[in-house]
C-alpha cells in the first residue's frame, strides 16, 4: 500500500503495523464487513417477503395451504439453524440445476445422479462454467441470502402471524360494515395496522439475524469470521512478510466489538421507527402522540 | 461429453494443437488455502503456495483456462459432486474411501510420511493426547491406535494446542509441520508414520476425460523434471 | 450387524463408553442414528447446566439491574448488554482463546479449554443475560395492584420477594423464558464449532453428523437425522416448561390460560 512498505521486516511499530493493516488480505477483511452489511440488508426484507407469505398462508381458511405454513414455521424452527446451513445451499443450488435441466435439455438421456455424482447439461449449470469468478460469488451469496431468508423467514411469519391476530376485531368488523370485501378489508386495513404490532417481534429477529451472521462462512460465503480465522492464524516468516504468532483472541475482540456496535445501533434506529409508526395508531403510544401535539 | 465441446472461441489465446477442442474451456479448481505450503492465502490476499503453481503449470500445458476456488476442507467433497467446481487440488491423499466416491489422478507427490511435532522429543505419545485435524487420515490413524486423539477444525489450531500444552504432541503431514519446526521450541519425533498415498488432484467420476487431461499434464511434467523442481522449491515431499 | 448390537455399541459413545472404533465403513442408517442420537447427550448436557445455573443467576441479574444502587444496576446492565449484544459463536470462540493464554499463566483455568466446563460456562453466562433481560421486563409489568395489596398487608422484605414478586414475574416471564430454553438447546450445536476441541471423538450430535457427512461425502443423509433429533428436543422442552407454567398459573381461572402453542412459543 504505502512506498516504504516493500521490505517489512525492516520496520517497527507504528510504521510495520501501517503496512501490516493495509495488505491485500486486510483488505479482503474490510471487504468482508461490507458483504456482511449487505448480505443482512438484503436478506431483512427479502425474509419479510416470505414471512408475509407464510403468515398469510397459515391464516389462511384452505386447510391444506394453511397447514404449510403452519409446518414450515414449525420444522424451520424446531431446527438449530446450523443444522440447516450444513447442507441447504447444496440442496437449493442443486435444486435450481435440476428445474434448469428439466427445462433446458429435454432429450438429455444420461441419469442426473451418477452414484455419487450431480450432473446436468452444461446449459443448466449454474452459473454456466465459462462464467467470470465474480458471478459465481455473486450466485454464492445469492444462495446464502435466500438460505437465511428461508430461515429467518419462519420466525418472521410467526411474528407477523401474531401480529395480524392483535389487530383489534373492531376495525375489521367496521370495514366489513363499510361493504369492504375480504380481500380489500386485508390489504386497505388489516396490513396498515399490523406493523405496529409487529415491530417488536420484527426488531427482535433483525438482532438474531444479525447474531447469526458468523455462520455465513458454512454458507461458502467469506465473511469476516473466514478472514478472522485466517489473519488470526500463526504466519511464519517462510510465507508471509510480517510474520506474528497467534492472534485469534485478537481478532476475534474486534468482531466482538464489531457485532455490539451493530446492534446498538440498530437497536437506536428501531426506537425511531416504533415512535414514527405508533404516528395516528389506536394504540396507547399513539394516543399520547395525539394528545402531545394538541 | 457435451461440457468439452463447449469453447468459446472469445476467449482461446494459446495456439496449442494437442488438446484443440479445450480452448476457452474454464476449469474451476477448488482448492482450501490453509495448508503452507501446499496451498494457501498470501499477504496480497491471493492463492499461493505449491499446488498454486502446480495447478497453472498443469492448465497451461492442457490449455485450458483456469480459475481457483476456496472451500473449507470439510465440504470440499460434497461441493466437487455437486459440481460448483471441477477439481481439487488440495494437498488431498489418495485413499480407498475418497476413492469410491471421486476419481484421482496419479499422484503428483509420492507418499510421504505423516510426523509428530512435540514441546520435547521423548513425548509418550501412547498414554499422551494428540492432535490432529478433524476427518484427517491423521485422525483416524490415531483413533485407531487407541490413542486419545483431540481433534481440530484447522490445521493452525491443532498446531497451537500443541504450543500452549493442550496435546502433547500433533500429527500430521511432514511437509506442512517442517515449516512449524523450531518455532517456540516446537520438535521433530524420530518415528515417522506412512500413512496415506501420495498426493492427487480428485475429479467427479462422471468427468474422465479432464481427468485424463490433468493426469497427462502431470505425466508430461514428471517426465521433464519440472514437477521435481517444483517439489524442491516449496519442499512439500521426496522427489519421484 | 444387527441394529440391537449397534445401539448396544455406540448409544452411549460420546461419553466414552462402548466400542471405541467410530465404524469406518458400510455405513448404516441405524449407525448414523445412533450415534448422532448418543452426540445429543452432550447438547443435553450443556444445556440443562445453563439452564439450571443460569435460572438462579438471572435472578439476581434482574433484581440487580432493577435495583436504585447505581453499582449494581450499571455493571447489570453492561453484563446483558455485552452478552445480548454479540453473537454467540464469536463469544464461544473468544472465550476459547482467552481460556488457552490463561491456561498457560495459571493452572487453575487448565479444566476451562475442555467443553464440558469452558463451553458450558460461556453458555451460562449467555443464558444468564438473555434470561436476566426476560425477568426485568417482567419485574417491570408486575401488577401494580398486586404489590400494593402486599403492602397493605404489612407483607415486607424476604416474604415480599419469596411470595408475591417472584412468582408473579416468573409468571409473566414463562412464555419468553420457555422460548429462550429452546433456543439454548440449539446454541449448544455451536460448541464444538467454534473452537472447543473433541476428545477421543466423543462430540455432540452435530459433530457426529458431520463425521458422516464427511465420511459418506452425503451431507443430506446425517444433517436431516440432527434436525429430527433437535425437534423431538424441543418438544419435550415445551412439554415440561408448559407443565410448569400451568403450575405457575394454577391460581388463576382456567379458561383465561391458553394452550401453549407450538408455533408462539418457540419466539425469542
Amino acid at each position: 500500500m504505502f512506498s516504504y512498505c516493500t521490505d517489512p521486516s525492516t520496520l517497527e511499530g507504528l510504521t510495520w503495523l501501517s503496512c501490516y493493516l493495509t495488505t491485500g488480505k486486510h483488505m479482503g477483511f474490510y471487504l468482508s464487513f461490507v458483504t456482511v452489511i449487505v448480505l443482512l440488508l438484503i436478506t431483512a426484507p427479502v425474509a419479510l417477503l416470505f414471512g408475509f407469505a407464510g403468515a398469510s398462508a397459515a391464516r389462511s381458511r384452505f386447510l391444506p395451504l394453511s397447514l404449510l405454513g403452519k409446518t414450515y414455521t414449525a420444522i424451520v424452527r424446531g431446527v438449530p439453524d446450523i443444522a440447516f446451513f450444513m447442507f441447504f445451499v447444496i440442496a437449493l443450488d442443486q435444486a435450481f440445476e435440476y428445474l434448469r435441466h428439466k427445462v433446458k435439455c429435454p432429450d438429455w438421456s444420461e441419469p442426473v445422479r451418477q452414484g455419487n455424482d450431480f450432473v446436468v447439461c452444461a446449459q443448466a449449470k449454474l452459473p454456466l462454467s465459462t462464467s467470470p469468478q465474480w458471478v459465481h460469488e455473486t450466485y454464492g451469496f445469492a444462495l446464502a441470502v435466500l438460505t437465511f431468508s428461508i430461515v429467518f423467514g419462519a420466525f418472521a411469519a410467526n411474528v407477523l402471524y401474531g401480529a395480524m391476530r392483535a389487530v383489534p376485531r373492531a376495525q375489521l368488523e367496521t370495514a366489513e360494515a363499510y361493504g369492504m370485501s375480504t380481500r380489500q378489508t386485508f390489504w386497505r386495513i388489516l396490513v396498515p395496522q399490523m406493523w405496529i404490532y409487529a415491530l417488536p417481534g420484527l426488531s427482535n429477529l433483525w438482532m438474531i439475524l444479525v447474531k447469526a451472521t458468523p455462520l455465513l462462512f458454512l454458507l461458502g460465503v467469506e465473511d469476516i469470521v473466514y478472514w478472522a480465522r485466517e489473519l488470526g492464524g500463526t504466519k511464519t516468516a517462510r510465507f508471509s512478510d510480517y510474520p506474528h504468532g497467534n492472534w485469534h483472541a485478537i481478532y476475534f475482540f474486534g468482531l466482538l466489538v464489531f457485532y455490539l456496535m451493530l446492534t446498538s445501533v440498530s437497536e437506536r434506529i428501531f426506537k425511531r421507527i416504533t415512535r414514527r409508526l405508533s404516528h395516528g395508531q389506536a394504540t396507547a403510544a399513539g394516543e399520547a402522540q395525539r394528545k402531545a401535539v394538541q | 461429453m457435451k461440457k468439452l465441446i463447449l469453447s468459446t472461441a472469445a476467449l482461446a489465446v494459446s495456439a496449442g494443437v494437442a488438446f484443440a477442442d479445450n480452448h476457452g474451456k474454464t476449469v474451476r479448481l477448488g482448492t482450501e488455502g490453509a495448508y503452507a505450503p501446499w496451498n494457501f492465502v498470501n499477504d496480497a490476499g491471493e492463492i499461493d503456495g505449491f499446488e498454486r503453481e502446480l495447478g497453472d503449470e498443469l492448465c497451461k500445458r492442457a490449455e485450458l483456462t483456469c480459475e481457483w476456488v476456496k472451500n473449507e476442507w470439510d465440504t470440499i467433497i460434497p461441493n466437487l459432486v455437486s459440481g460448483n467446481y471441477d477439481a481439487i487440488i488440495a494437498g488431498m491423499s489418495i485413499t480407498d474411501e475418497r476413492d469410491e466416491v471421486i476419481d484421482f489422478t496419479q499422484p503428483y507427490t509420492p507418499p510421504d510420511p505423516s510426523a509428530y511435532l512435540a514441546m520435547s522429543p521423548d513425548v509418550d505419545l501412547e498414554n499422551g493426547v494428540i492432535a490432529a485435524q478433524a476427518t484427517t487420515i491423521q485422525a483416524a490413524f490415531v483413533a485407531e491406535q487407541g490413542w486419545t486423539v483431540v481433534e481440530f477444525p484447522t490445521p493452525e489450531e491443532t498446531v497451537a494446542a500443541v504450543k500452549s500444552g493442550e496435546a502433547d504432541a500433533v500429527l500430521a503431514d511432514k511437509s506442512f509441520l517442517d515449516t512449524m519446526v523450531g518455532s517456540d521450541g516446537l520438535v521433530m519425533l524420530e518415528r515417522m508414520e506412512a500413512i496415506g498415498g501420495g498426493v492427487g488432484m480428485g475429479f467427479r467420476e462422471s468427468d474422465a476425460e479432464l481427468r485424463d487431461m490433468f493426469d497427462a499434464a502431470i505425466q508430461s511434467m514428471k517426465d521433464d523434471g519440472t514437477l521435481n523442481e517444483m517439489i524442491a522449491k516449496w519442499e512439500v515431499a521426496s522427489q519421484w | 450387524m444387527s441394529c440391537l448390537q449397534t445401539i448396544q455399541d455406540y448409544a452411549l459413545r460420546s461419553i466414552g463408553i462402548g466400542e471405541r472404533l467410530l465404524p469406518r465403513t458400510d455405513f448404516t442408517l441405524c449407525e448414523q442414528v445412533t450415534l448422532i442420537g448418543s452426540g445429543m447427550i452432550w447438547n443435553i448436557y450443556f444445556g440443562l447446566i445453563a439452564i439450571a445455573l443460569g435460572f438462579f443467576a438471572a435472578t439476581g441479574m434482574a433484581l440487580a439491574k432493577n435495583s436504585q444502587n447505581k453499582w449494581l444496576q450499571k455493571p447489570a446492565e453492561f453484563f446483558i448488554y455485552v452478552f445480548r449484544g454479540s453473537p454467540l459463536f464469536i463469544q464461544m470462540f473468544f472465550a476459547y482463546a482467552v481460556f488457552v493464554v490463561l491456561k498457560q499463566n495459571m493452572p487453575f483455568f487448565a479444566p476451562f479449554t475442555s467443553a464440558w466446563l469452558g463451553a458450558t460456562l460461556v453458555l451460562f453466562l449467555n443464558t444468564t443475560a438473555y434470561t436476566a433481560e426476560i425477568f426485568y421486563g417482567a419485574l417491570q409489568s408486575i401488577p401494580k395492584g398486586d404489590l400494593e395489596a402486599a403492602d397493605a398487608y404489612g407483607i415486607t422484605g424476604r416474604p415480599r420477594f419469596t411470595r408475591i414478586v417472584w412468582p408473579s414475574m416468573l409468571r409473566l416471564a414463562w412464555p419468553a423464558y420457555t422460548n429462550e430454553a429452546i433456543f439454548l438447546f440449539h446454541a449448544t450445536a455451536l460448541v464444538f464449532f467454534s473452537g472447543f476441541p473433541v476428545w477421543g471423538q466423543r462430540g455432540d450430535a452435530l459433530y457426529y453428523a458431520s463425521y458422516f457427512a464427511d465420511k459418506t461425502f452425503n451431507p443430506f443423509v446425517p444433517y436431516p437425522i440432527l434436525a429430527g433429533f433437535f425437534i423431538l428436543l424441543t418438544l419435550v422442552v415445551i412439554t415440561i416448561f408448559g407443565q410448569i407454567g400451568k403450575h405457575l398459573n394454577r391460581h388463576l381461572p382456567q379458561a383465561a390460560i391458553r394452550r401453549p402453542n407450538f408455533l408462539r412459543t418457540i419466539m425469542r
